[in-house]
């Protein structure tokens, strides 16, 4: 393998693990609010692409207008859910919780097909379909947004959580939420700004990566799973580490293509699950793990 | 540990996603559609009215299900020819009943619904299934039972080895490898990578490939899979690129092929992209965009008949079938609505000439000499139920997003 082969892996990898990053971020942040890991997160993607395929698209929005639509929308779907599906029960034990998500994933699933079809859409590329050439490894100008847009989504974050009154006052009920609540912080507002939060990034995820994946109904259920594996190895809790665990399962998925013999490359989605298994025999609690929830 | 069940919260995570994988795959059918312009309304016709006992024909198609884009064209076109014969005087000057059951584009349904056919509606010969699996799924029932099936899929298992009671109307990738085969001659290709779906279609593309070009003396330098659902395959085409071939084929339907095109063009990879006929249809060029442009495949020649020369002896058969079905379905005529009505036009002669009895059906569609179909020219045999030759397929390449015929 030529080194011009291992950076094309790499840039490849690194593109498309940025968007299990962001999913993983999504996973991280409602688990963080409620102890709840949300199968609905790919759905949350695929509607960002689908609501950004009707705008960009089918309707000829701007760019910008197309994508900030596209994400509030996404992330009053999530307030919805929370709302109707998850507040209700929110007693209940997480498990009962866990499998609500399972449920709403399906509804969201049947619900996108019923409307956008079972058929991928085909959405172009924000900067045309071109790619920069670096020697002889392309990247293309997808890859750019991307990595911008993961890398604006990611430090914002960080922002919000340490720099506002909002953010701060989830990360408190992430740590502790009846000292939180005692302090005189809405949980259950919080609670329901974490799911506006998570499906919003979600949504970004699934809006930047159709131009290079096309946007499909059924396309959640996969970067969920991916997602999650990410989350893991992060290190359940840890919002950056998701982030790089995202990174990682794109980056090791990619490689696995690369070095797998003729033939195989068909693959490559155990890889990741492969990952994911060694990680919990060996290090069930991730490579960044920390955990954030617990309090003392 | 902190925490007090990590691995069994995981583990149940775990379980929860892959429930969701498999549930939310069934789920949300679309609903079997109206036909435009209804069924026809028995009265209404003037001339010879068709009398006595019907004569009934079953059919089965994916009309719902992953198989509905071409199900659905299929049940289109039989529902076409029942109106069109029975305002004709029907057959033999009896009226002619063509029972349609849906499959969804499952194996399990499709044995159910072969069976309901052939001992509660006593149907005299089976039309699809639509699916290669739906197919081989009830060719023994059909076999058991002595019904005559004309299936509409392609899967060379079907026809090979040559089953008594079983025909069918689709080109076999065994024609599509050998007419891209051809033209790889012509060129003077001497480096070829391949790149196929891991599903049932890619894989019977693939061993086709391998023999085929293997017995052209065409080296190939790279073999490469993806997943059906895969959404990048920037890094097999990475490997790819490495080997440097002249020409990259690659055998899987929508979306992933156009996906592959797409990721061609970003890594500036020039090699010539050849696909296969599972993506004959405007869908492909819909996806890939200015990706698709050149991109050469074998496909049937409904898409080229205006640019046909007149002596093609088909050309006058697929003028008329695409104004007819057009006018009937208001939909654009595609390539697996040509399947149904050759299957269904083939038993129907078979029928005019010995009656409706399941043997004398059989017989005679063995007998079938050079009908002129949509797909092709069909020469049947007792060695050969699918008679057709790489002829029925056109070579072409998309340019400015439509078809146009390799010259």
């Amino acid at each position: 393998m030529s080194l011009a082969e291992l950076l094309q892996y790499l840039v490849t990898g690194v593109t498309v693990g940025s968007v299990y990053g962001l999913v993983a971020l999504g996973f991280t942040i409602i688990y963080n609010a409620t102890g709840i890991i949300n199968f609905a997160q790919g759905e949350f993607v695929v509607l960002g692409g689908l609501i950004f395929y009707s705008l960009y698209v089918a309707a000829h929005l701007p760019l910008v207008a197309a994508l900030v639509l596209a994400v509030a929308a996404v992330a009053l779907i999530g307030v919805l859910m929370e709302r109707l599906t998850i507040r209700p029960l929110i007693n209940s034990p997480v498990v009962t919780l866990i499998i609500i998500t399972v449920g709403v994933s399906v509804l969201l699933r049947g619900a996108a097909k019923l409307i956008w079809g079972p058929e991928a859409l085909p959405v172009p590329p924000f900067s045309g379909e071109h790619s920069l050439f670096v020697g002889s490894v392309a990247v293309h100008l997808q890859y750019l947004w991307v990595l911008g847009l993961t890398v604006l989504a990611v430090v914002g974050l960080r922002l919000f959580f340490d720099h506002t009154i909002v953010g701060k006052a989830m990360q408190a009920c992430a740590i502790n939420s009846e000292a939180a609540q005692l302090a005189g912080i809405s949980v259950s507002r919080m609670v329901q700004g974490s799911f506006a939060l998570s499906a919003a990034l979600s949504a970004l995820a699934g809006i930047v990566i159709c131009p290079i994946t096309l946007a499909s109904y059924d396309g959640g259920a996969l970067l969920a799973l991916k997602g999650f594996c990410g989350t893991i190895i992060g290190g359940l809790g840890n919002g950056l580490g998701a982030v790089m665990g995202g990174v990682i399962i794109g980056i090791l998925e990619k490689l696995g293509i690369g070095f797998a013999p003729q033939g195989y490359a068909g693959y490559q989605d155990a890889f990741a699950f492969v990952v994911l298994l060694l990680m919990l025999f060996i290090r069930p609690s991730g490579l960044f793990g920390r955990q954030r929830t617990e309090g003392i | 540990m902190r925490c007090p069940y990590p691995r069994l919260l995981i583990a149940s995570c775990i379980v929860g996603l892959a429930v969701a994988l498999v549930v939310g795959g069934g789920c949300a059918k679309p609903q079997p559609q109206q036909v435009p312009g209804g069924p026809p309304k028995v009265g209404e016709m003037p001339v010879p009215q068709p009398a006595g006992e019907p004569i009934k024909v079953g059919a089965i198609f994916s009309v719902t299900g992953p198989g509905a884009p071409l199900g659905e064209p299929e049940k289109f076109a039989a529902e076409m020819i029942e109106d069109a014969v029975n305002k004709a005087g029907g057959i033999n000057g009896r009226p002619l009943k063509i029972i349609i059951e849906d499959d969804q584009t499952e194996e399990a349904k499709a044995v159910l619904a072969a069976k309901k056919l052939i001992e509660q509606d006593k149907v005299c010969a089976i039309v699809g299934p639509t699916m290669s699996g739906t197919t081989l799924a009830i060719v023994d029932s059909c076999q058991k039972a002595e019904v005559p099936l004309f299936s509409c899929a392609a899967s060379a298992k079907i026809t090979h080895p040559v089953k008594k009671w079983v025909f069918s109307s689709a080109q076999t990738d065994v024609l599509a490898v050998q007419r891209i085969v051809e033209y790889l001659k012509q060129q003077g290709t001497k480096r070829a990578a391949i790149i196929c779906d891991s599903n049932a279609f890619g894989q019977s593309g693939a061993e086709q490939l391998r023999k085929q070009l293997g017995e052209a003396g065409i080296q190939i330098v790279d073999e490469e899979k993806f997943a059906t659902k895969d959404t990048d395959m920037t890094a097999q085409l990475t490997k790819i690129k490495a080997q440097n071939p002249e020409v990259i084929i690659c055998w899987g339907t929508n979306p992933g092929p156009a996906i592959i095109a797409k990721n061609m063009k970003s890594l500036g990879i020039t090699a010539q992209l050849i696909n296969s006929h599972g993506v004959a249809n405007q869908k492909f060029i819909e996806l890939a965009g200015d990706a698709a442009e050149g991109v050469i495949l074998p496909c049937g020649k409904l898409l080229v008949a205006d640019e046909l020369p007149d002596s093609d002896p088909q050309k006058a058969t697929l003028l008329k079938f695409r104004k007819d079905y057009e006018a009937f379905t208001g939909k654009p005529v595609n390539t697996f609505a040509g399947h149904a009505f050759d299957s269904l036009q083939m038993v129907l002669q078979a029928i005019r000439k010995a009656g409706d009895d399941r043997a004398a059906i059989r017989d005679a569609l063995e007998q079938t000499k050079d009908f002129v179909g949509i797909t092709g020219v069909f020469n049947l045999s007792p060695e050969d139920h699918n008679g057709l030759t790489k002829d029925a397929f056109a070579l072409v390449v998309i340019k400015n997003g439509t078809w146009t015929q390799v010259k």
